[in-house]
């Protein structure tokens, strides 16, 4: 196994790290400062990379696109959650998973009608076509970069619009106590609104920026909704510092294990066999760390509650 | 209740007259949500297409969506069987949902007919009388793949996810191909991520690269293995290249070998008229899928017309006569009643703006499978 490899595989482990991240920072946001569960965070994602696959193959730019991503994602949000959203927050958990799923059924069956069943067709954009060199003689795929760049640029964007700004300082508010700042004179159902935008059009960003690495069709979003999942109960539900930390960690745990494992079992095991079951080891391994990060620290990583 | 909701969107009821002037329930299961939607579509869409033309008015379709689970796949079959007391099935997709489907299915002495899906364990000693395959058997295509990479490469990387028709898959190639294996790996069934692959193949000091990834998974693969640079060509069996998924794969396709057992251009009076015909009512071109469940149909259409439905021996020697104008040209069923048929080897081209395929050569003339002998059945 050679160095460039290694670092080839740690790179795609990052890249997969960051996009989880966007999903589960919205996520977690959501459920931090409004206490919702929101299963059709999924759907958003699906929105953002149909709008973005639509705009531009309308367009021709896939820049116009990702752009009309986040505006779509973040309208869906807002618009869902005035109509059907915001009838939740008094409601438990319960009553929310139920309605959020018939979202998701809505979204799906929704955009099937709209787009029809097959996948839509959405290229990376020339200037990110291509591979780099990489250090150590390997390469790497240009675009895979550029999204974790992105993903950067989102933490720290996130970081100080929730450290520095007044917004930033109403979502904390927000999340250590809902009545108070509603005493307080805070309108906490336009906050609401805007923290579920947000929160979407992340999904939305996401969802373009996959697109055009995977495939545009409907319910790609839900596998990456349960990875989303799994990072925010890891991160501590409410954290976004616990989400990139989380994102990370599932995303490298995840590459390294589909990589590593077949090829440590094939010291043991027969190379067919070692494949077989360390590709059926690879897509558990993940749930054996959230199993035992929770063991350890039962609220996560870095809990907001706490 | 994502199934409750798509099976009730998907329930059509379909009329359509023959010989045998009886009712005749059909039961179809496929994949209608999800992303694996785009194969169980065109499935549905031919056989309706190829029943509508019939215009037997006896003949009544039951048509639900198995969303691509095995558990929800098996609770169909039983409402199928118990509550509309289907005569026939047919529709599976995909070989894990036939493996939890279909043995259950013949044991209650209902005949199933494959349109697509057919793993290698129900080829064999499992074979069944009440089972007709009339698509392939899982490693052929994948065998003629190996018989080409043979001839043109010395050490090809392997893929394919890791369900039972991805081991039938590269079972099937290693059957063929006699040079040496870079590497084989098994990936997650729905996986859209392919970069610790990728990875391990530019790493393999590979020649080529042969993948099986149907549906979503393949266009995830074609995209991101263009975009790393790694270079070296690509080929698989038609289901990475078929027409559902080669307008979201891209120009990235164009030029990349793969096999199978139909394409679109192969000259014949049924394949003629088939294309017309979906084209015309769908307006788009017909996929493997497509044409493996019109073929089915018209199998199905063709024992009708020679016995009665509910004398089930009757009926079965009907179906294995097979006698009915394939797509595909000359068709006829093994002792195992899976096909005797040619498997061409084609290439991605462009027509105009819209990606295809045409044939460059035969790989296999009335291929048969691995597996028959072991079956008992006579």
């Amino acid at each position: 196994m050679s160095a460039a490899l290694l670092l080839e595989q740690l790179l795609n482990g990052l890249q997969l790290g960051v996009m989880l991240f966007l999903m589960a920072a919205g996520l977690t946001l959501i459920f931090g400062v409004m206490g919702l569960i929101n299963l059709a965070h999924g759907s958003l994602y699906m929105v953002g990379a149909f709008a973005c696959a639509m705009i531009a193959s309308a367009t021709g730019s896939f820049w116009i696109g990702l752009a009309a991503s986040l505006v779509a994602a973040a309208a869906a949000g807002a618009i869902v959650e005035v109509l059907v959203i915001r009838r939740l927050y008094q409601r438990d958990h319960l009553d929310q998973v139920l309605a959020t799923f018939a979202l998701i059924l809505i979204f799906s069956e929704g955009t099937r009608w709209l787009f029809g069943s097959f996948p839509l067709y959405l290229d990376i954009p020339p200037l990110l076509q291509g591979a780099v060199p990489l250090p150590g003689g390997g390469q790497y795929q240009l675009y895979r970069l550029a999204v974790i760049g992105v993903g950067v640029v989102v933490a720290a964007g996130l970081y100080l619009l929730i450290s520095r700004t007044r917004l930033g300082m109403r979502i904390r508010a927000g999340e250590s106590d809902r009545e108070m700042i509603a005493a307080l004179g805070v309108d906490i159902s336009t906050l609401y609104t805007v923290v579920f935008a947000l929160g979407a059009a992340l999904a939305g960003l996401a969802g373009a920026l996959v697109g055009a690495l995977q495939s545009v069709q409907v319910g790609m979003g839900e596998p990456v909704l349960i990875l989303a999942f799994v990072v925010i109960v890891i991160g501590g539900i409410g954290s976004i510092k616990g989400a990139l930390f989380g994102a990370v960690l599932v995303g490298v745990v995840d590459t390294m294990g589909r990589f590593l494992l077949p090829q440590a079992l094939s010291l043991m095991l027969p190379a067919s066999q070692a494949n077989l079951v360390g590709a059926a080891l690879a897509s558990m391994l993940i749930y054996i760390v959230m199993a035992l990060i929770l063991a350890i620290r039962p609220s996560g990583l870095f809990s907001a509650q706490s | 209740m994502k199934s409750i909701a798509a099976g009730i969107f998907g329930l059509s009821l379909v009329a359509s007259s023959l010989a045998y002037a009886e009712p005749v329930k059909i039961g179809v299961i496929t994949t209608l949500s999800g992303g694996g939607a785009g194969l169980g579509i065109d499935m549905r869409d031919a056989f309706t297409l190829a029943m509508k033309q019939a215009g037997n008015e006896e003949i009544e379709l039951v048509i639900e969506d198995d969303a691509q689970k095995p558990e929800l796949a098996v609770q169909i079959a039983e409402k199928m069987i118990q509550s509309d007391k289907v005569d026939l099935m047919t529709g599976i997709i995909w070989s894990n949902l036939a493996m939890a489907v279909v043995p259950n299915v013949v044991a209650q002495d209902i005949i199933y007919l494959s349109p697509n899906a057919g793993p290698s364990a129900l080829a064999g000693a499992n074979c069944n009388p009440n089972y007709f395959n009339v698509a392939y058997q899982n490693d052929n295509f994948h065998e003629a793949m190996g018989q080409y990479a043979s001839e043109n490469y010395k050490k090809t990387f392997i893929l394919a996810p890791n369900y039972p028709a991805g081991k039938d898959s590269l079972t099937g190639f290693k059957r063929f191909y006699k040079g040496e294996l870079a590497g084989e790996l098994y990936t997650q069934v729905g996986q859209t991520d392919y970069a610790a692959e990728i990875a391990q193949i530019r790493a393999s000091g590979a020649d080529s690269v042969f993948f099986f990834l149907p549906g979503g998974m393949g266009i995830a693969f074609m995209k991101q293995y263009a975009q790393s640079g790694v270079g070296i060509p690509v080929m698989g069996p038609s289901f990475s290249f078929s027409q559902d998924v080669l307008p979201a794969v891209g120009d990235a396709a164009l030029g990349v070998k793969n096999s199978a057992s139909w394409s679109k251009d192969l000259d014949n009076e049924a394949n003629k008229k088939f294309v017309e015909a979906f084209q015309a009512e769908y307006g788009r071109l017909p996929s493997i899928y497509a044409a493996q469940s019109w073929d089915t149909a018209n199998l199905i259409l063709s024992a009708l017309s020679k016995a009665s439905v509910k004398d089930k021996e009757a009926f079965r020697a009907a179906l294995k006569e097979a006698d009915f104008a394939s797509v595909r040209g000359d068709f006829e069923f093994n002792t195992n009643n899976h096909p005797i048929q040619d498997i061409y080897i084609r290439e991605v081209i462009k027509e105009g703006d819209v990606l295809t395929n045409k044939i460059v050569a035969t790989a296999f003339e009335d291929h048969k499978d691995a597996y028959a002998e072991q079956c008992q059945m006579q």
